[in-house]
């Protein structure tokens, strides 16, 4: 449940943001969810939905959006690019659930699949990103 | 927008102290003044956090002999308490493995682990922090508002040049300074003592080389036993510690 923490910290984030644009009440709140932190959507939207009670200035139930945003990993040797999910079975559990927490230690579990290099990087779906937010002054 | 940053307020709130241990040079002891002090204050009864920062070379967890810990997952994820600490560090994510990471990576890391790190209520929370004034430094100013440095040196004056520079940027950012210890001391050279008094930073002493220090890594009950636990202990006195 350390889905939980992450979802704690897009509510404050959206009411941050809110405040400062001063939105009476919070209609929607798109969130990208990035591959490799492998988030569980259901228990996400959950904690996000139960964080959003009761708070100033209101969100709107049902508020929140929620979009999957596939990885691209580049590699700084050879160029070449792929994806997370290309590489996933090659990863234990153990790594993958450590990608999961922390996703910059893919680079300590994977290399580029073309060759072999571990100096890498991760252009797109990292983790979570708050997008948008849309309210009613 | 990140909205890691959002957070970390709350996760530090119920810290009441926050000490970076820090240095501008690698091999001065860093992470065996921040394990020590660690140590000696849970063994004060206070409770104690343990974050090891050293994102490329974490090794509090070797001084502690910490084995076979992993934390919980709870609304975020709970440091084991080892010793009577709350020990958390990215070596149970990257098993021992090398980390290569860029600088925007290590920012990264430190911003998820602050934001999903649940401490609860601790009286003091000990960063182990790298050498240097790179992006790990500059985090830990930018997203714990409320830490103080403790800074070690070695008697050298090659330490004491990267000691020097680190030591400047924090009074230049108006950051607490609680004070320099001195390691690895196996003269009675005044040398460090004096750069201190020139750069007006509290100079709180020596901890003697000790040959035998290295039979106790990875012993906790040993290394509160050290000559090096009874000199930190004196100078910790010095600040209320």
């Amino acid at each position: 449940m350390h889905e939980w923490a992450l979802a704690e910290s897009i509510v404050m984030a959206t009411l941050e943001e809110a405040r400062k644009e001063q939105l009476k009440t919070i209609t929607q709140v798109t969130v990208y969810i990035g591959e490799l932190q492998q988030i569980e959507k259901e228990i996400f939207l959950f904690a996000l939905n139960e964080l959003a009670k009761s708070q100033k200035p209101p969100i709107k139930t049902d508020a929140f959006v929620l979009k999957t945003e596939k990885s691209t990993l580049l590699c700084k040797t050879c160029g070449k690019t792929w994806k997370y999910s290309d590489m996933k079975k090659k990863l234990n559990e153990t790594e993958s659930e450590s990608i999961h927490f922390i996703p910059e230690v893919v680079f300590v579990h994977a290399r580029c699949p073309h060759c072999g290099s571990p100096d890498f990087e991760i252009t797109k779906g990292r983790g979570v990103v708050l997008s948008n937010i849309k309210g009613v002054r | 927008m990140e909205p890691r940053t959002s957070v970390i307020e709350k996760r530090l709130k119920h810290i009441r102290k926050i000490i970076a241990v820090a240095s501008g040079k690698g091999g001065v002891g860093k992470s065996l003044v921040a394990s020590s002090l660690a140590l000696h204050l849970s063994q004060k009864g206070y409770r104690v956090g343990l974050l090891d920062l050293d994102l490329y070379g974490p090794s509090s967890h070797i001084i502690l002999g910490v084995k076979n810990a992993f934390p919980t997952e709870e609304k975020g994820i709970i440091p084991p308490v080892v010793h009577g600490i709350s020990f958390m560090s990215i070596v149970y994510f990257t098993e021992e493995k090398p980390s290569p990471f860029r600088g925007i990576d290590i920012s990264n890391i430190i911003l998820e682990l602050l934001a999903i790190t649940q401490w609860g209520t601790l009286d003091f929370l000990i960063i182990d922090m790298p050498p240097g004034i790179g992006d790990e430094t500059l985090d830990v100013i930018r997203y714990m508002k409320t830490s103080e440095f403790l800074v070690v040196s070695t008697p050298s004056k090659v330490a004491m040049g990267a000691v020097g520079k680190l030591l400047t940027i924090l009074v230049e950012l108006k950051k607490p300074v609680l004070g320099v210890i001195e390691n690895m001391t196996m003269t009675n050279s005044v040398y460090i003592q004096q750069e201190m008094k020139r750069l007006r930073v509290p100079y709180l002493g020596r901890i003697r080389f000790d040959d035998t220090l290295e039979e106790a890594i990875g012993n906790p009950d040993r290394l509160l036993n050290t000559p090096v636990m009874k000199d930190l202990t004196r100078l910790l006195q010095k600040i209320n510690l």
